[in-house]
Formats: C-alpha cells, sequence, structure tokens
C-alpha cells in the first residue's frame, strides 16, 4: 500500500502549474487534497511520473459573492465550504451535499474543485454542481482560459472534459434569486460518509400560490456519471408537484439511468433507490420553499 | 537508480523536525519511521480506517493520505503531542482510561485526535457531534459506545475544572 515512486514539485501559481502541467507531459498529475488521488496511488491504479502539488497556491481558495453566482476557488476546502455563511445562505444545496461528504479529516484536506475533476460516479459536489448548473473555468498553457458547464464536464466514471494540461481555476455556482426557493440532498450508504450507492439532489423554486416556478434535480451513483433531469423538471414546473407528477417524472428520470451491480448494490436496487430518493428531495425541496419544513 | 530525495521541515508537537524523504514516503511512514514516534498508528493506509489521525495545523487529517513532503513549513500535532508536559495522560486520554474507550488500543490515537479536535473547538458536543466527529474512525473492539462516554466524561471534566 505504499505509492509507486514519482517526483514532486510545489506550483506557486496556477500559471505555474499549467506550465508544469505542459512541461512533464502526460505523466504529470495535480494534487488538491489528494483523498481520492493517494489512495489511488497507494493501490497503484495511477503511476504518475510527477505530482504537482497545488495546496499551497492561496489565489486558488476563495469565495466570492456575485450578485447572481457565487464564484469558489478550486482549492478551497470543502470544511471551509461547509462552515461558510455565504454558501449557507445563497447556496443551500451545496451546504447539503457537503453534509454527505466523506468525513470532518477528509474534508479537513478534500477540496470542492478535486472532488469535481476526480468525478467518481457517486460523489456529492458533481451532482450538486450538475443541478445547479455550475460553470468550470479551465486553465491550460495552450487552450488558455475556457468556461465548461456542469452538463459538458461530467463524461464517464472519473472522466471529465479537462485536458491533461488544464488546471481547474474556480468554479461558478448559480445562484437563484427567486423569492421562495427550497433544496434536499438525500442518500443511501452502508454507513454515513461512504461512498454513496445512489444519491439525490433537488431545488425548486415556488411562487406565492405553491405552484413551481423553477424545478430541477438529479441523480448520482446510479450510472457512469451523475444525471440531472431538466426535461423531467420542467414538466414540473407549473406543479404543486403532486405525487402523480413526482411520481411520473421519478419513473421516467430512472429508466434513463444506466446502474451497474456490484458488491454494494444490484442495478434494480439502485434503480428503485434512485425513484425513492428523488421523490423525496423534491418534495423535501418544495416543503422547504413553501416554508413549511 | 534512487530515488530523488526532499528536505522537509515540519513543526512536530512543538518541536521543529527536519529530514530527507522521498516524494512518495507518507507523512505517517515518516513520522513513525524516521521520527520515530510511533504514537501514531498506521491502519488502512487508504484513508478508510481513520487510525492514522494527526492534527495539521490544528485540524484532523489522515496521515497516509498526505505525502511527508507536503506538510513542510506545517504543523503537526500527533498522539504524543496530547499528554501534559510532564507526560502525565491528558483530561481526555485519562477519561479513555476511566470509560474504557479502548481494548485492543489501535484505533486509540486516532480517536484520541480526532475527539481532541473536536474539544478544541466545541467544548460541550451533543452526543450526534462526538459520533459525527469519531465518524471517520473505526473501532473493531468497543462499539464505540464507550469512546462517546469517554468523550463525554473529558467534556465534564473539562468543563469543571476550569
Amino acid at each position: 500500500m505504499k505509492s509507486p515512486p514519482f517526483e514532486y514539485v510545489r506550483a506557486r501559481s496556477v500559471d505555474e502549474a499549467c506550465e508544469l502541467l505542459s512541461s512533464h507531459g502526460e505523466g504529470a498529475k495535480l494534487i488538491a487534497g489528494g483523498q481520492s488521488l493517494v489512495p489511488m496511488l497507494a493501490f497503484r491504479l495511477l503511476r504518475p511520473s510527477w505530482l504537482i502539488d497545488v495546496n499551497e497556491i492561496a489565489a486558488l481558495k476563495f469565495v466570492d459573492p456575485q450578485p447572481d453566482t457565487v464564484r469558489i476557488g478550486a482549492g478551497t476546502r470543502q470544511c471551509v465550504l461547509a462552515k461558510n455563511d455565504v454558501i449557507a445562505r445563497r447556496l443551500p444545496l451545496m451546504r447539503q451535499a457537503l453534509a454527505w461528504v466523506g468525513h470532518v479529516q477528509t474534508r479537513n484536506r478534500g477540496t470542492v474543485g478535486g472532488s469535481l475533476v476526480h468525478a467518481d460516479p457517486s460523489a456529492e459536489l458533481p451532482l450538486a454542481a450538475l443541478v445547479l448548473g455550475a460553470r468550470m473555468k479551465l486553465r491550460g498553457k495552450t487552450s488558455g482560459q475556457r468556461m465548461v458547464a456542469a452538463d459538458q464536464f461530467f463524461s464517464g466514471p472519473m472522466m471529465t472534459a479537462i485536458r491533461p494540461d488544464e488546471c481547474l481555476d474556480e468554479i461558478h455556482w448559480p445562484v437563484w434569486q427567486d423569492a421562495r426557493i427550497g433544496s434536499a440532498f438525500l442518500e443511501v450508504s452502508r454507513r454515513h460518509g461512504d461512498f454513496a450507492i445512489v444519491g439525490a439532489a433537488a431545488q425548486v423554486a415556488v411562487d406565492e400560490s405553491g405552484r413551481c416556478t423553477r424545478v430541477a434535480f438529479g441523480i448520482g451513483g446510479a450510472g457512469p456519471a451523475p444525471l440531472a433531469f431538466p426535461k423531467l423538471a420542467g414538466r414540473l414546473v407549473g406543479t404543486g408537484l403532486e405525487a402523480d407528477a413526482v411520481q411520473s417524472a421519478v419513473h421516467d428520470a430512472a429508466a434513463e439511468l444506466e446502474p451497474g451491480t456490484d458488491t454494494h448494490a444490484t442495478a434494480a436496487y439502485r434503480r428503485h433507490l434512485a425513484r425513492v430518493l428523488a421523490a423525496r428531495v423534491l418534495r423535501s425541496a418544495y416543503e422547504t420553499a413553501r416554508g413549511r419544513a | 537508480m534512487s530515488e530523488k530525495l526532499y528536505s522537509v521541515s515540519v513543526e512536530v508537537n512543538g518541536v521543529r523536525r527536519t529530514g530527507q524523504v522521498t516524494a512518495r514516503t507518507s507523512l505517517v511512514d515518516w513520522l513513525r519511521e524516521d521520527q520515530r514516534l510511533t504514537g501514531t498508528h498506521i491502519g488502512c493506509e487508504h484513508g478508510i480506517c481513520g487510525a492514522c489521525s494527526v492534527m495539521l495545523d490544528g485540524d484532523p487529517v489522515r496521515s497516509c493520505l498526505m505525502y511527508a513532503v507536503q506538510a513542510d513549513g506545517h504543523k503537526v500535532t500527533t498522539v504524543e503531542g496530547l499528554a501534559n508536559p510532564d507526560g502525565s495522560l491528558s483530561v481526555l486520554q485519562d477519561s479513555f482510561c476511566e470509560a474504557h474507550g479502548l481494548q485492543c488500543g489501535y484505533c486509540t490515537p486516532g480517536m484520541l485526535i480526532a475527539a481532541q479536535a473536536l474539544l478544541n473547538q466545541n467544548r460541550q458536543p451533543s452526543e450526534e457531534q462526538i459520533r459525527d466527529a469519531i465518524g471517520g474512525n473505526l473501532c473493531r473492539c468497543t462499539g464505540y459506545q464507550q469512546i462517546v462516554d469517554a468523550v463525554q466524561l473529558a467534556a465534564k471534566r473539562l468543563a469543571g475544572a476550569r
């Protein structure tokens, strides 16, 4: 369980990290919190020739509230976000998701950007990013700067649109401006803090009469990447999330999933969980939006 | 071919310790093998069991999930750093003895670090908060109840001492 040999360098800026990625070639990897990367090295699933450490780059650690987004530096630690007032007030779904991420010790090292680029199919932050429509600001020496939306970013298990010479710089999380919003995040795992078997996230906005004006929901852990369901969510706009409408939407959502079978759960059980959890988060988000939760 | 060595300088339990390490040397291996601080235990070596928990700049982390070279310039507290200056057990350590918060002792250093980090931030934690704080630490002996009892006892004693 010892990591294979590699060479190590601390990057002092994002530019330097990109420069190092470019000069050391495809064998080079960035290391942020290392809470997934180090185990992968220990298991010898990865044998990078270089690790470029981005932990000491202060410019990657910030929470910057804008009128309709919150900009978050990719190197911001999960424990910092979990305690941050701006996140609690303006991105309640992210805060709810963070409560399910690992343990105290891993959240103290793990970063938001690391979780997104690692892209574990059952991970909470990628699912929250997808449901909220977060946008990733990537930087690379040759490709320069580009923005990639979450629905274009996650392409498969541990696979994203990020190129080998790129560094995730910051993430722009949209903030819903509606007066009455609610959100919820739920998952089932063997023990709290373990990898989710299935997770679900939802955010809704309602008008004064209790009709939904916006709905977003998604499911993680039940396929190669988290999935959001904008069309099905659109069907729920204008409803009061009555049981029939919700059941129909989550049934159709579960049909789109491609869950796998492994030692933790069968594909059928994952699909079942997806339906149940998606219905629960929609309901819970709705109740919060109506001020009844 | 010999591996490249990197200089590290880490303040461990208030004492500056320096050394030369390969990049892949984990923090826990450096503490145990090079610095002979064997109080921190190695369990799973892939971030599941929590036995290797240490404080990095005051916050509990898994020392098997970071490389010693990454700790360069930082402060680390290991279980050896929890005892009183005269070597006697801290209130928390003594409470683990008192409440039978251990049997085989393998998880204990990690449990102590996790619990001390909690008490440093929260003098009167609820049972739920205690269970959350030690949620990343596996114990195969106690069933956790006596560990929770020990942390509650320590909190009570610390409150009485003030």
